[in-house]
């Protein structure tokens, strides 16, 4: 019953964004312009641009993740499709995760496809991109799964972009520090085994419990 | 309401809103006398009786106020995420009231933590703010709470809006430990701050009886407040019931 539900919503939604291309690379075209910022705003120093690169890169992925998610269940509210899925499933919590795992694989895994590109801009080295990369493919999920809780907490609700940040960004706090965290190490030449395994265990523990909660904000939200 | 209020009082009596508003209209000019006298003793010891610090001097004796206010905050997120979450299981109206009652006091005493251990870092560490576990947490805890609050008064049906905040309020006290202990973490790896907020001084006995004096001041200032503003929760969501009409407010 669930699984046949779950690759419904996920093919439908990898359909409409192949149909809506530009929509689809918005968050990334934010992440591109939100990191060519800070070497403009802190000066080109390639020192001080290596030492404040993890931390550049991850708060923009964190951004673009929050602020792309904001319109995942828009849409299908709006037109009762919504309503109509956790009608047809029984349980919410396919779609949910369907929800997520779209979302990842249209903003996550492009945004970790691109990282190494902004990491040579950063000047940062092969072994610290390579750890970048490896962060952020452990990272994202997290921000995707929470982001998806804030998307269907503030369904319908007056400002729910703003309101999603700020329910939602107190809540990454831990994978930014271990995700930032891992690529410094690196670049310091420490070993980041201990950051990836915190990510790790948080990407697990995240991947349980906030689809059984998304599931249960959108039964409390089309109640 | 007296004969009411006799007739046999059981473990939930007191859920239901016409008598709680009435238990607690009769308790909030006791709590109120009870925060001042235990106020005044608790400052009284604190700074006036208890002994001058041999490191910090007297800048110490913000700590009468610091830390009971610091603990409350704590303390009261994870009231506040009980009760949200009992009306929220149990759909007992109630117990969303006052979950919704006590959020804007815990952010209070989480700004006079903040604010208060700003005011001795400046003397103590020669600095207003240290990126340390402690301080980092305790403002990430602003912030849950003001997402809390803001939750609850986005969304126009009341239910609903209880319900996600009884949600958020669930995940954000599951989440507390976990960004105290990775706020930690990245302290001690980042090497950053050499400051320690956990060198506490040892207690003379008489700090420690003003400290919890002021602890119990905050206590019945909290019972007070969150009583006060229950009841008005209870008058605006009730407004139309018949047993609001003949109450004194």
């Amino acid at each position: 019953m669930t699984a046949p539900v779950f690759s419904a919503v996920l093919v439908r939604d990898l359909r409409l964004a192949a149909r809506r291309r530009v929509d689809a690379l918005l968050p990334l075209a934010f992440f591109a312009v939100a990191v060519s910022l800070f070497p403009l705003g802190v000066g080109p120093e390639p020192n001080t641009l290596r030492q404040i690169a993890p931390g550049v890169l991850w708060v923009c992925a964190l951004l673009a993740a929050m602020l792309s998610v904001t319109q995942l269940y828009a849409g299908d509210q709006a037109d009762g499709s919504l309503e109509q899925m956790l009608l047809a499933g029984g349980s919410a919590l396919p779609v949910a995760f369907a929800k997520a795992v779209s979302h990842w694989l249209l903003t996550g895994l492009p945004l970790v496809l691109v990282a190494p590109l902004f990491g040579v801009m950063f000047d940062l080295s092969g072994r610290s991109i390579a750890a970048l990369c490896g962060s952020l493919v452990l990272g994202t999920p997290i921000l995707s799964l929470l982001g998806n809780l804030g998307a269907a907490l503030t369904l319908g609700v007056r400002n729910g972009a703003v309101l999603l940040i700020l329910l939602i960004v107190p809540l990454c706090i831990p994978a930014l520090i271990f995700g930032s965290g891992a690529v410094s190490a690196v670049e310091t030449g420490s070993s980041a085994r201990g950051h990836f395994s915190l990510l790790g265990a948080l990407f697990i523990a995240t991947g349980l419990l906030a689809p059984l909660a998304t599931a249960a904000a959108l039964r409390i939200a089309t109640e | 309401m007296t004969s009411t209020m006799q007739a046999n009082t059981r473990f939930f009596t007191f859920a239901s809103p016409p008598r709680f508003y009435a238990l607690a209209g009769k308790l909030i000019p006791w709590l109120w006398i009870a925060t001042a006298l235990l106020a005044y003793a608790g400052l009284y010891i604190g700074f006036f009786e208890a002994p001058t610090d041999a490191t910090q001097g007297d800048a110490y004796r913000i700590i009468f106020i610091h830390v009971p206010a610091a603990w409350m905050s704590m303390l009261l997120y994870m009231v506040m995420a009980f009760w949200a979450a009992i009306g929220w299981a149990f759909n007992a109206r109630l117990a969303s009231m006052v979950a919704r009652a006590i959020a804007p006091t815990g952010a209070m005493f989480t700004v006079i933590a903040l604010w208060s251990g700003a005011l001795w870092g400046k003397p103590t560490w020669g600095t207003w703010w240290v990126w340390d576990a402690r301080l980092t947490s305790e403002l990430i805890l602003l912030f849950l709470y003001l997402g809390y609050m803001a939750l609850v008064n986005a969304i126009d049906d009341i239910r609903r809006a209880d319900q996600a905040g009884a949600l958020l309020a669930v995940i954000g006290s599951v989440n507390v430990p976990i960004i105290y202990f990775s706020v930690k973490w990245w302290n001690t790896l980042h090497q950053g701050a050499t400051i320690s907020a956990t060198a506490a001084p040892k207690m003379v006995a008489t700090m420690l009886t003003a400290m919890l004096l002021m602890t119990l001041a905050c206590w019945a200032y909290a019972f007070a407040v969150v009583f006060t503003r229950t009841r008005a929760i209870i008058a605006e969501r009730e407004r139309d019931a018949k047993w609001l009409s003949g109450v004194s407010p």
